[in-house]
């Protein structure tokens, strides 16, 4: 498969390109044959081997903050659009391949610098090809009191995940990765370096920890956009705790969501908990096809659902708690869930599942199911779609679809009925079913995911389920839901869900694109944000 | 005379010398390559167990239900891969295993994981 060039920039030009980036890093760190460029596919592509495949022209890997000002001078004379990844491990949402075809992907992998940890004000500044396993390491080495929040694939870049709204698994503010974060340096369009928050304040000693500084807050213009390629930044970390209990309340009838979600958002709420992760028994019974059928049928009541519960001697929902502080105080918070609960959910059950105390020795970490919610990084999420005694017929990869919804019981059950009917719409099996349950990462929302599987070699499969991704952001955006993050394929079609007044935000953030860019050579496309001579290209 | 005698003891040396360093060479480039397969490889493909109820790692797990017992589901215990296997996958992935980049395993790194996966292959 040839390689694409830059848009409008000729072949001789970009060799010219080339030379010059080979004498900012090296030849070694320009890579320009097919071979090393395709490495930067997207390795979970919907658009695999289609003429549409989102495929950079070449790709370049600095280490130095002042090696990415003179690719950034460079790219900008020669007027190459430049796409930055962390560690490239963006899976399910665009991996390491650009937006634009023919962009150079500028790789700061070998930025993986560790700056600073600081275990009594509890905080860590990193560079961007720091991934969670690298910051765990550092910590883990040292014997450091503290602990990070990490998502579920541990090779991800603190740095990049924070960036694309990235989330974690621990206390509320922590799992929100952009939220915990406290300051950045970033390498703007024109080739300057700017600091944000305290850091802009020569010798400031507070840059990792207060984020605001003076004046307007422009940090978010650097996630999910298109302004700036972040170099450093700066996270807040939890101070390892005594103790952790996780225990699991189980509400009998269907109806019992309402009131159990509100419950655990006042203990949420109020920092009584940390992640409460959602499920329902009912979710493994679904395998049998009869059950799935049944309970998928158009119409069904919720005193259907209940007697096929029931039926099975089965609770609908389940929920696990989780605490972490002092011992006893953790032991009470559990105890007056648990009463709170009985108080208003008449059958409900509990199970208290683990309690633990740290530091932990290292088979004491092997052993824990969920190593996450203990900030432990691991890539057990890998087993989503691979190969095992019950998927016989791997995927290979996924996209994932990933909504906002309301906080509360009711907005789960009209999330369902949204899911199922936006699929059987365009004539495929619902993906969610009445017992589906939301992700909980966000602190004040909730998320309906799924993902929807990619092949490397079925490109009908793939143009289904293109189709059916599409069919989700409508509908979605019909409910009043719309997606935290998405693929590259699909980046133009959320972002013009947000469209309130005449796509007020987006033509705002095109305004700022049009003075900071004036090039268009960062990312474009990115957050549905593109350069004004490339923005007939929005699909 | 004491050139031709230099060059002698010379030709002597890696007569006597040379396979020595060159199993040293080779000693060294498993052991890199037994810590890059602990830093990229491991985390998917080694002995942990995998997530919520399920007993093994993801890539451990999916070896395991495709040999069903013919093969060891290690990478590590397998006495049939070749270096040119092992290569083929890290540079094109397979599954939900994506392709590395040379940033991440370059060419010397990619022959010593292959060079240690193949290690029992004699």
């Amino acid at each position: 498969m040839p390689l694409p060039l830059p848009p409008n920039v000729s072949a001789a030009r970009f060799k010219d390109a080339l030379a010059r980036f080979d004498e900012i890093v090296g030849s070694r760190w320009v890579f320009r044959s097919e071979e090393d460029v395709m490495l930067y596919r997207d390795g979970y592509s919907p658009l695999r081997d289609e003429p549409g495949e989102l495929l950079p022209s070449a790709a370049v890997a600095p280490d130095t903050v002042e090696q990415v000002q003179r690719i950034v001078r460079v790219a900008n004379e020669y007027k190459i659009p430049l796409f930055p990844i962390s560690t490239g491990k963006n899976l399910g949402y665009g991996g390491s391949a650009p937006n634009l075809s023919g962009s150079v992907v500028v790789d700061l992998k070998r930025m993986n610098k560790v700056i600073e940890v600081d275990d009594r004000r509890h905080f860590a500044i990193v560079e961007p090809g720091v991934a969670y396993f690298d910051l765990y390491r550092h910590i883990q080495e040292r014997k450091l009191k503290v602990w990070i929040d990490c998502p579920d694939p541990g090779w991800g870049s603190v740095i990049g995940n924070s960036l694309d709204h990235g989330v974690g698994y621990t206390y509320g503010a922590y799992r929100d990765h952009f939220h915990s974060h406290s300051g950045m340096e970033v390498v703007l369009p024109n080739g300057e370096v700017m600091r944000t928050g305290m850091g802009a304040l020569p010798g400031s000693k507070t840059w990792g920890e207060y984020r605001y500084g003076y004046g307007p807050y422009v940090d978010g213009l650097f996630s999910q956009g298109n302004f700036g390629i972040v170099t450093k930044m700066g996270f807040w970390l939890l101070p390892e705790p005594e103790a952790y209990i996780s225990g699991t309340v189980f509400a009998p009838r269907r109806q019992d969501l309402i009131p159990l979600v509100d419950i655990v958002n006042y203990l949420e709420h109020l920092g009584v908990i940390g992640m409460p992760n959602y499920g329902s028994p009912m979710a493994p019974m679904l395998r049998d096809q009869a059950v799935r059928e049944a309970v998928n049928r158009p119409g069904i009541t919720e005193a259907e659902l209940d007697k096929i519960a029931q039926d099975r001697n089965t609770p609908s929902w389940q929920v696990e708690l989780q605490f972490y502080g002092e011992r006893e105080a953790i032991r009470a918070n559990w105890q007056a869930a648990q009463n709170r609960v009985k108080a208003a959910i008449p059958g409900a059950t509990f199970k208290l599942n683990h309690e633990f105390r740290f530091p932990m020795t290292e088979p004491e970490k092997e052993a824990v199911p969920h190593k996450v919610a203990l900030g432990i990084p691991n890539m057990a999420i890998f087993s989503i779609g691979a190969r095992s005694e019950l998927n016989p017929n791997p995927t290979d990869g996924h996209l994932w679809f990933a909504s906002i919804i309301p906080k509360s019981g009711e907005a789960i059950f009209e999330a369902q009925k949204v899911y199922a009917d936006a699929a059987r719409q365009i004539g495929v099996p619902p993906v969610f079913s009445p017992f589906s349950t939301p992700a909980t990462w966000m602190y004040r929302t909730f998320i309906f995911i799924s993902g929807l599987p990619v092949s490397r070699s079925n490109i009908e499969e793939n143009k289904k389920n293109r189709a059916l991704f599409s069919k989700f952001i409508e509908a979605a955006a019909a409910a009043g839901y719309g997606e935290y993050r998405a693929p590259p394929a699909f980046q133009d079609e959320v972002a013009r869900a947000y469209s309130f007044n005449n796509h007020a935000l987006r033509r705002f953030s095109e305004t700022l694109k049009d003075a900071i860019d004036p090039n268009g050579i960062f990312a474009p496309g990115r957050g549905g944000i593109w350069p004004k001579h490339l923005r007939e290209k929005r699909s | 005379m004491i050139k031709v005698a230099a060059a002698a003891c010379a030709a002597f040396s890696l007569l006597v010398v040379g396979p020595a360093f060159a199993q040293e060479a080779d000693a060294a480039k498993v052991e890199r390559g037994k810590q890059v397969y602990q830093y990229w490889c491991a985390t998917c493909h080694g002995a942990g167990i995998g997530a919520n109820g399920v007993q093994y790692l993801p890539g451990t797990n999916a070896l395991r239900a495709k040999y069903k017992g013919e093969k060891p589901a290690l990478l590590e215990e397998r006495t049939d891969l070749t270096p040119e296997l092992v290569k083929f996958f890290v540079r094109n992935g397979v599954s939900i295993m994506p392709q590395f980049r040379k940033v991440e395993v370059d060419d010397a790194d990619l022959d010593a994981i292959a060079a240690y996966l193949a290690r029992n292959n004699k």
